[in-house]
């Protein structure tokens, strides 16, 4: 357990990070109108694509003789990028189609 | 230097996410946090690491590996399957999250736990991203139609809580008391996987938004938890900001239907057909009669429900607004909150047919709309427009916000067939003087309803 405080007290910064980013969150998302709840939805999603950047952090550090570690990280790479990839591609194609007005009448 | 991109990559996020808040800005919004995360990706690769072994070959290759597959996804898939598209994509953002978390605890054994806080988190990240890949897969298979009956037996909510305390109480043992081996490692994962899907499996397809929102929040937190891990802010507040915004909107969604988050999870919503039981017959409408009525209107609402996806009827449904329009018709939409399979889900479909987006209503603006409003057309709706959720106590749908219809002068139904909706409670709204009813398929009975306007 004394490991546990240790590495909050170590980590103070982060809870302070953590508690302005879980209230900004909340600012950002309430009062949105439910006409962009998926766009907003898919378009978050993205965001949490950022594990992506882990992935690049461990390969790098990876011993290029460690092939199944490199195999691993990789993949875990290659997941990440295609919740970021798909879940940016996707949203945008989503509000493409959101318009005020029809592109013609009729 | 490493620091201050991370902070413009977070930047980036914050001010996309904030304009994506209105439609007209929502598109840049998006932009923006693309951008971010290009920053994001780019520092990774070139920010000085310590014990750095380059690598850079298969970093490239898992990049474009990734860009490959999610590209042509989310460019070919059609705007109807939107919500298995964005399960799959969150779910595999959960199992890269689980892969890091198995390759970092691996290394930690290898070496010795010496930090079990350290040990702790990368469990934790581990375990989140697998329930959220697992539920995911699952949330997909249901919404794709691959899984048509819920996955419950008797006593699933105490085998489910058996498990995670076996998840929690291994995870313990293997980070704070020196018990870690690489067989707990992998029992430790695959009990996760398995809570992603009994969790996930009994949850019917109705409270489907609900769902995918918290598995969305479910993959932003192991994303943040493993930003901890790398000592990452960019991760640490992306994960965060994804968390505490999907677990608003799980809760959101939750008041849409006027149920707790408990309920929605561990209660499942038994169609008993409680409330008050329903005299009266269903009136069955003529389609010229539906016509006349329509073109001699002042103001139409169309409410749009599950059964139009079903249908893929929002094309014709836009033309049957079209041939209103052009008679002098004001025609609005009502969309309440939780219609379809995800948050936003009409609103997607009709954007896609082309319909502007000021002509939707959200729940408030439609109510006003409605009074006073002539006709009122549901296609494929039911709980959501069920008037006992407003008068009757007894009905388990009592006090769930829904679009009062009978605030029109006259209401007409699209109906597959005379069955109760997904809650199994019967609408009085069916029975009721001013309703009249057009059975079949909708796109079917909206196709016959734009000739017989054309017709007159």
């Amino acid at each position: 357990m004394e490991g546990v405080i240790d590495f909050i007290t170590q980590h103070l910064t982060a809870a302070y990070i953590l508690i302005f980013a879980i209230i900004l969150g909340y600012e950002l998302i309430s009062r949105v109108p439910t006409v962009l709840h998926t766009p907003l939805m898919s378009g978050t999603n993205a965001i949490s694509g950022i594990i992506t950047v882990g992935g690049i952090l461990l390969l790098r550090t990876v011993d290029p003789s460690n092939t199944k570690v490199l195999i691993l990280g990789t993949l875990a790479v290659a997941l990440g990028m295609i919740n970021i990839i798909g879940g940016y591609a996707v949203t945008d194609r989503m509000l493409k189609m959101f318009k005020k007005k029809p592109k013609k009448n009729g | 230097m490493a620091e201050f991109a991370y902070l413009i990559a977070v930047m980036a996020f914050v001010f996309g996410m904030r304009w994506l808040r209105h439609p007209d800005t929502a598109k840049k919004g998006n932009v923006l946090s693309a951008l971010g995360m290009v920053i994001a990706v780019l520092t990774a690769i070139f920010q000085p690491l310590e014990g750095n072994q380059g690598n850079i070959t298969w970093i490239l290759v898992g990049l474009g590996l990734g860009t490959l597959i999610g590209l042509p996804l989310a460019k070919r898939v059609q705007m109807t399957s939107m919500p298995q598209l964005v399960a799959i994509f969150n779910g595999l953002g959960g199992a890269s999250a689980m892969v890091l978390g198995f390759i970092e605890f691996q290394a930690l054994l290898e070496n010795g736990i010496q930090a079990p806080g350290r040990a702790g988190i990368i469990l934790a990240a581990l375990i989140i991203g697998a329930v959220s890949f697992s539920g995911s897969i699952i949330a997909f298979a249901k919404l794709e139609g691959l899984l048509k009956k819920d996955i419950a037996f008797p006593g699933y909510n105490i085998f489910n809580f058996g498990l995670l305390a076996a998840i929690v109480g291994l995870s313990i043992y293997s980070a704070a008391f020196g018990g870690g081996s690489t067989s707990y490692l992998v029992i430790i994962t695959l009990l996760s996987l398995i809570y992603g899907i009994s969790f996930v499996g009994p949850i019917g397809g109705a409270d489907m938004p609900v769902v995918i929102a918290l598995l969305n929040s479910l993959t932003g937190i192991s994303a943040a938890t493993s930003g901890l891990v790398y000592n990452n802010k960019a991760m640490l507040i992306g994960g965060v900001l994804v968390g505490a915004s999907g677990a608003i909107l799980t809760v959101l969604m939750c008041q849409a239907m006027n149920r707790s988050l408990w309920n929605v999870f561990f209660g499942k919503f038994v169609g008993t057909g409680g409330g008050e039981a329903v005299d009266g017959i269903m009136k069955e409408a003529g389609l010229s009669d539906v016509a006349i009525q329509l073109q001699y209107a002042d103001s139409v609402m169309f409410v749009p429900g599950y059964g139009m996806a079903v249908a893929q009827a929002q094309k014709i449904c836009k033309d049957v607004d079209d041939a209103l329009t052009k008679n002098g018709v004001e025609v609005k939409y009502g969309i309440h909150p939780v219609a379809g399979r995800m948050p936003g889900h009409m609103n997607v479909l009709l954007a896609e047919a082309d319909v502007p987006y000021d002509k939707l209503l959200d729940l408030d603006a439609a109510n006003d709309f409605l009074k006073g409003s002539n006709v009122t057309v549901i296609i494929g709706a039911n709980d959501v427009v069920n008037p006992a959720a407003l008068t009757d106590k007894a009905s388990p749908l009592f006090g769930m916000p829904i679009l009062d219809v009978l605030q029109s002068d006259s209401v007409i139904v699209m109906k597959r067939g005379r069955g109760t909706g997904y809650s199994g409670v019967q609408n009085g709204l069916f029975f009721h003087d001013k309703t009249k009813l057009l059975f079949g398929d909708a796109k079917d009975s909206l196709k016959k309803l734009l000739d017989e306007l054309g017709n007159s």
